[in-house]
């Protein structure tokens, strides 16, 4: 007898068996409503070369060799509040800490294009990050901290080629030529249509001004990452684990598109493309995106892209555990849920992490919240094991299975969007809108009806609602930050503003390269606002027309 | 003006301010109209003044305003202070959103008539709204 049919009879025994035994009234199905069978075995696993060894196309095992044998992911804790002084604070407090990279959250006006003293601006600044107005709020923003030495993760999108601007200027000023910078600025502004929704500009525009920055960085930055191409946001705003990891890649598949078509070697510029993925509660279906994202990437890149730079071939990522996983209600239990995605963002290969903390789901975390959830990286990498061996979940039935089948559902999405004509149009259509509201609208009924249990929310509520400490923003800080940015106004040379913007407007009409115009109206201590506002004569601004 | 019994019930959806976290705002806005109300959402980034203007012209009997930004005791106090000096102070007034508890007796004091914070089943809004603006 042939071992596949001694499996097919030892299955059929096991089936047996199972079927005498009523199941659990439960869904059995992921949290993106994915049916998961009762038992995974052989028969289920992929060909051999679709798995592969770490380090090797296609990289489904991880993007490295050694992975964690040779280095740790970095433990990146994303940051910011109040004016730059305060952020700056945070910021060295948690290189204290043990932390190896900084990521910089902006506030809401920042990441609108507004300064702190527009109308618009009014009740939040500096509530959800920090607020950055001119290149000297950057400047204090990294006070103390050597930009040649430490990597920084900027997470702004519709505005990042400003702030690049400023970042490229303050490090100047502290003697870092743009050539030694090392980092990220998300500036995945697809996305910001799909799901964020912090926009500046139309679609054609943005996506042009995104065009010049990677192009600018290929040439000048050569250890920067200039777009991070974001599924976390997808995700946050109630997709699926195959919808954030097909958007995602579309997006970046995107990008390239537009580089070559700009007359870029693909090998110049696609080492340097980086992603930044949720890590969702339901365990095994975030491992399998994740690996599905390596293959899909590596896949494309080679076969359609023809990129011929193993180097351009590797989805490196960022993960960050997921804020909407949080509850308000009994708080510490975030603490738990925190962990477990965690876990799955290492065991699914990340570069790098964020963990939220306990108390995100009341405001943005106290100090000692943090603490915790930076403490809950360092607990899985030097207390559990799991980093002593390579992708430990490799060659697992299900986890393979569940690989195969994220990366068939990603591709049903790529022919979608091809037939609309590609990403661009699709989000002009607002396909991916509507795809995700219409998922975030099933998991919301299963919740609701108890299909779906959530502790705390919806089950097991009783007690755990003790008064959590929060953080509280100080109202002055909005006037602190209203007084810096007036005070850079009325000390700078006003006519050097002037011709920087009308320099800036001149490359918008022309097509020129905008990140030059941008550094020089940096310098002259032009505010964003000012040269959002510049750009926006020329281009016009952006309103969504909603989906629900 | 109040819903009378055979009036479709008209609540404005907003989302005050620069957040553009919608994901709840078009849950709930897609739950009430559901629930056979006639709902009118905002789109994002609207300045209270853009809300208030909705209301009047939609001649709504409610608003729920969404803000995840943290910003509503900035923006919630404004709208509630326009819809009064436009005679408008009767039109039902509910705050959604990451509200932290000591909030709450303030903008129910400044006259928001409910806040719901994050995990409250859609289904507790439409009741709400329904018991306090007729049934429909």
């Amino acid at each position: 007898m042939s071992p596949l049919t001694t499996l097919r009879d030892d299955l059929a025994r096991w089936r047996e068996k199972y079927e005498a035994t009523p199941e659990r009234d439960a869904l059995f199905t992921t949290l993106s409503g994915e049916p998961i069978k009762p038992l995974y075995t052989e028969e289920d696993l992929p060909e051999p070369d679709q798995i592969g060894l770490p380090g090797e196309y296609p990289f489904t095992r991880g993007v490295y060799p050694s992975m964690y044998r040779g280095r740790l992911w970095t433990m990146r804790q994303f940051a910011g509040f109040g004016t730059a002084e305060e952020t700056n604070e945070r910021f060295r407090y948690l290189l204290d800490h043990g932390q190896t990279g900084l990521s910089t959250a902006f506030d809401m006006p920042s990441l609108m294009g507004h300064d702190s003293d527009s109308p618009r601006s009014l009740g939040e600044v500096g509530r959800e990050g920090v607020a950055v107005d001119t290149v000297d709020d950057m400047e204090t923003l990294f006070q103390g901290i050597d930009l040649g030495e430490v990597t920084v993760s900027m997470t702004i999108n519709a505005p990042a080629a400003i702030m690049m601007a400023y970042y490229v200027v303050a490090a100047e000023k502290q003697g870092v030529p743009p050539e030694r910078l090392g980092g990220t600025i998300q500036a995945d502004i697809l996305k910001e249509y799909i799901a964020q929704k912090e926009w500046c500009f139309p679609i054609d525009p943005a996506m042009r001004l995104l065009d010049d920055m990677i192009e600018w960085c290929t040439h000048n930055m050569p250890r920067w990452h200039p777009v991070s191409i974001s599924g976390y946001h997808i995700r946050e705003a109630g997709s699926t684990a195959a919808q954030e990891l097909a958007f995602t890649l579309k997006n970046g598949l995107t990008y390239v598109e537009r580089a070559i078509a700009r007359g870029l070697d693909v090998d110049s510029f696609a080492p340097r493309l980086s992603f930044f993925f949720n890590a969702q509660i339901d365990f095994f279906e975030e491992i399998a995106k994740y690996r599905a994202a390596r293959r899909i990437w590596a896949r494309e890149l080679r076969e359609t892209y023809g990129a011929k730079n193993p180097k351009s071939w590797l989805m490196r990522f960022h993960t960050q555990t997921a804020g909407v996983s949080l509850t308000a209600q009994q708080p510490l239990n975030n603490i738990a849920r925190t962990a477990i995605e965690a876990l799955a963002g290492v065991l699914g290969g990340t570069q790098s992490l964020h963990t939220n903390s306990y108390d995100e789901a009341l405001a943005l975390p106290t100090e000692e919240a943090v603490r915790v959830a930076l403490r809950t990286q360092q607990i899985i990498a030097h207390e559990t094991g799991v980093t002593n061996t390579i992708d430990p979940l490799g060659g697992s039935y299900f986890v393979e299975a569940l690989t195969d089948r994220m990366e068939e559902l990603a591709y049903d999405y790529f022919r979608r969007i091809d037939e609309m004509g590609g990403m661009v149009e699709a989000v002009k259509q607002n396909f991916p809108q509507r795809e995700i509201a219409d998922a975030a609208w099933e998991l919301q009924n299963e919740i609701d009806s108890g299909r779906r249990k959530i502790v705390g929310v919806n089950s097991y509520t009783e007690g755990g609602d003790d008064e959590t400490p929060i953080l509280r923003i100080d109202p002055a800080l909005e006037r602190k930050q209203v007084g810096r940015v007036q005070a850079v106004r009325a000390r700078r040379d006003s006519a050097e503003v002037e011709r920087t913007l009308t320099e800036l407007k001149t490359a918008a009409e022309n097509g020129s390269n905008l990140m030059p115009p941008l550094i020089d109206c940096a310098r002259a201590h032009a505010t964003e606002g000012e040269i959002v506002h510049a750009l926006q004569q020329v281009w016009g601004s952006y309103s969504e027309v909603p989906v629900f | 003006m109040p819903a009378t019994a055979n009036r479709t019930i008209r609540i404005v959806v907003a989302k005050p301010g620069l957040d553009g976290h919608d994901r709840g705002a078009k849950i709930i806005a897609r739950a009430l109209r559901d629930a056979g109300m006639e709902v009118i959402y905002t789109g994002l980034h609207q300045t209270p003044e853009q809300i208030v203007e909705t209301v009047l012209q939609e001649d709504a009997d409610a608003v729920g305003l969404s803000i995840l930004s943290g910003a509503h005791m900035t923006l919630v106090p404004r709208v509630v202070e326009l819809l009064r000096e436009q005679d408008a102070g009767d039109v039902l007034v509910t705050v959604g959103g990451t509200i932290p508890a000591d909030d709450i007796p303030e903008l129910k004091r400044l006259g928001v008539a409910e806040v719901f914070t994050p995990g409250t089943p859609t289904q507790a809004i439409v009741d709400f709204v329904r018991e306090r603006c007729g049934d429909g």
